[in-house]
């Protein structure tokens, strides 16, 4: 359903400069290698699908991306032009717009002040220019309305809306100021199959608008109908880039997690479902079984 | 409007919005709770006073002295920090006060003047450490209580051998920057004495008020006090915001300093004491929430109302006062519990 969203044009290997781009990318924490000579590119109108299994590296990318931490080595390269980053402020003004998993909106504030949080228009001059609420509830009320929230009042907090509305209303907030570059921080990992469908689908709609965005997720399921490139993290490593079609769901998870590794969780897996079905107590088992049918495809969320 | 034809249902629907939007306010218990309290002793107290003007004023003074402190402690907790120091700001900074205009002959005005930004600077200074650090300010704020309240005592004892500088009456009376602090407005008959401090306790909730629900900055108190790091993320300058809100507790306690000492005519190291936590209190019968985020400055002008007519009240009822600090923690676990069931009324409250 959501592949067909998609222009069909958007599906064929891009050509251009690309919007953002890191070029052979290095972070060191004291000792530890966080990153290792990573690149990553991602085009206007496209979704480059950032995947890697816990302590890959993925945060640490994305914070070089949006300017919390500086590279040690390497390069950022915005439109071909070789920009520093100096803030998670000054990467918003040059349009890279980073959208975090629990941190991007304030459910004890309304609709309304959360749209505009950091970017108030106002009203009045001097000592009495203030907050104009009446232009920004409009705007807030038109472009959740566009995205496909329908809300009696934008003065309700957001606390009343889904994970996956909340997302949504993060993403929709980015683009209306203005980003070029999207970033989403595992945007659907703590959300239900219907709450993501929804995030996935707003992903797509901002590629359509020509925005490029980096999409970071662990769930290859959700990576797959929606990346047009994948990239593919390991220990801080980069493990492969790939373009649709290059690559299938197994590959993948083979890359994110080593293959060896996967191969041994599967055996085990297989033995305790063989002791379950002899008749051993099934509650006893490690809640690792819970979780494999909803989560990753045969990877522990621990 | 234009549709209310159309729609006859549309009127009252508009009515149950407003006071369900009433209900789901953050200030929502605190305006039930003042009326529910001082009506409680007009009715056992009424006969004895404390409905009459004398009683009426004097509620309203000690309300306006708690609330000074109140409204702007809660900005500061909306914004999710503490200041415990402003209880030994208030004696520190009336001692600035006296000293200049007693022992060093400053004039008034000057004096008034160097008192708040003697203030203003130990304000900024828990902010700039709270930023700095990073540690709790319930604990850096707890030191300066300390080591203000115990340099102050140092001090005093020092350059004039007492820990209390009075004789300032004679060197204010008739001065008008001291009426500013100290003025009567009106007095319908003797003893009752409308007091200039009523004015700032209701001009500085509302200016909060409207700062807080009308301007950027109080957009940012709200988004700080949610969580910092998102609202960095959104680019609110969340050093300025903190630093601003402790220089703003730290001045209102000044200002409080001012309005007793011109008052008493002498300044005491020990005033304040235990102000911070009424204030505290104060902000949080208001309907703000200790974890910050939410509440509401017109709530804490409502507190120190509520707090005011339970102190005077005992009084007036003939109960002995040594059960004011009792009722004044029933209050606050009450309190916290009416705010618990609001804030969740009004993130279940469905579209």
């Amino acid at each position: 359903m959501t592949e067909s969203n998609a222009p069909a044009s958007a599906t064929a290997p891009r050509s251009g400069v690309p919007v953002l781009e890191a070029r052979n990318v290095s972070k060191y924490f004291g000792r530890v290698v966080a990153l290792k000579d990573v690149s990553l590119a991602v085009r206007p109108g496209e979704v480059n699908c950032l995947l890697g299994d816990n302590g890959a590296g993925k945060s640490t990318l994305i914070k070089i991306l949006s300017g919390v931490h500086g590279p040690d080595e390497g390069t950022l390269l915005m439109n071909g032009e070789e920009i520093k980053l100096s803030s998670p402020r000054d990467a918003l003004n040059r349009g890279i717009a980073t959208v975090y998993q629990d941190l991007s909106v304030l459910p004890l504030m309304s609709i309304t002040r959360n749209f505009f949080l950091g970017s108030e228009p106002t009203k009045g001059w001097g000592p009495l220019r203030r907050f104009d609420l009446d232009t920004s509830s409009r705007i807030a009320k038109e472009q959740m309305r566009e995205i496909g929230i329908e809300v009696r009042d934008t003065g309700q907090l957001v606390g009343t809306l889904s994970g996956g509305e909340r997302q949504t209303l993060a993403i929709a907030r980015a683009e209306y100021f203005g980003a070029k570059v999207l970033i989403l921080d595992e945007p659907t990992s703590a959300l239900g199959v219907k709450e993501a469908a929804i995030v996935l689908r707003h992903v797509l709609r901002a590629r359509t608008k020509g925005l490029g965005v980096i999409f970071i997720t662990h769930n290859v399921q959700h990576a797959l109908p929606v990346g047009d490139v994948f990239t593919i993290l390991s220990q801080g490593r980069l493990e492969g880039t790939f373009r649709k079609g290059e690559v299938d769901m197994e590959r993948l998870l083979k890359l994110m997690g080593g293959g060896s590794e996967l191969d041994d969780l599967e055996r085990e897996l297989e033995e305790l479902a063989r002791e379950a079905e002899q008749g051993e107590d099934i509650s006893a088992l490690p809640p690792v079984l819970d979780e494999t049918p909803t989560g990753t495809h045969g990877f522990p969320t621990i | 409007m234009t549709s209310s034809a159309a729609s006859p249902a549309a009127g009252r629907l508009r009515d149950i919005g407003i006071w369900r939007r009433f209900l789901n306010r953050p200030e929502f218990g605190s305006i039930v709770g003042a009326i529910l309290v001082w009506t409680f002793f007009a009715i056992i107290a009424g006969g004895k006073g404390f409905t009459s003007p004398k009683g009426i004023a004097g509620t309203l003074e000690i309300a306006s002295q708690i609330g000074i402190l109140g409204v702007t402690v809660s900005l500061l907790m909306i914004a999710g920090e503490f200041d415990l120091s402003i209880g030994s700001m208030v004696g520190a900074s009336g001692l600035v006060l006296g000293f200049l205009i007693v022992e060093a002959g400053w004039p008034v005005w000057a004096a008034v003047i160097a008192a708040f930004a003697f203030a203003l600077s130990v304000g900024a200074f828990n902010g700039y450490l709270v930023y700095k650090t990073g540690l709790p300010s319930f604990l850096v704020t707890l030191a300066t209580l300390f080591i203000l309240r115990g340099a102050a005592i140092g001090f005093t004892r020092l350059l004039t051998n007492l820990t209390v500088i009075s004789g300032i009456r004679d060197k204010t009376e008739g001065d008008p920057i001291a009426w500013l602090f100290s003025g009567i407005l009106f007095s319908p008959e003797r003893g009752a004495d409308f007091k200039i401090s009523i004015i700032w306790w209701l001009g500085l909730a509302l200016v909060a008020t409207w700062v807080l629900l009308r301007t950027r900055f109080g957009n940012w108190i709200f988004g700080v006090g949610g969580s910092s790091v998102a609202a960095r993320n959104v680019g609110v300058p969340v050093a300025r915001v903190k630093i601003l809100l402790f220089m703003t507790t730290a001045a209102s306690a000044c200002l409080l300093a001012m309005i007793q000492v011109f008052s008493a005519g002498s300044a005491d190291v020990l005033r304040g004491q235990q102000k911070e936590f009424e204030a505290i209190i104060t902000a949080v019968i208001g309907g703000t929430l200790l974890t910050g985020g939410y509440g509401s400055a017109l709530g804490s002008m409502f507190g120190a109302f509520t707090l005011g007519s339970t102190q005077l009240g005992i009084v007036f009822a003939g109960i002995n006062t040594d059960w004011y600090q009792a009722v004044l923690g029933i209050m606050l676990l009450v309190a916290v519990l009416v705010n618990n069931w609001t804030r969740r009324r009004a993130s279940e409250a469905r579209r």
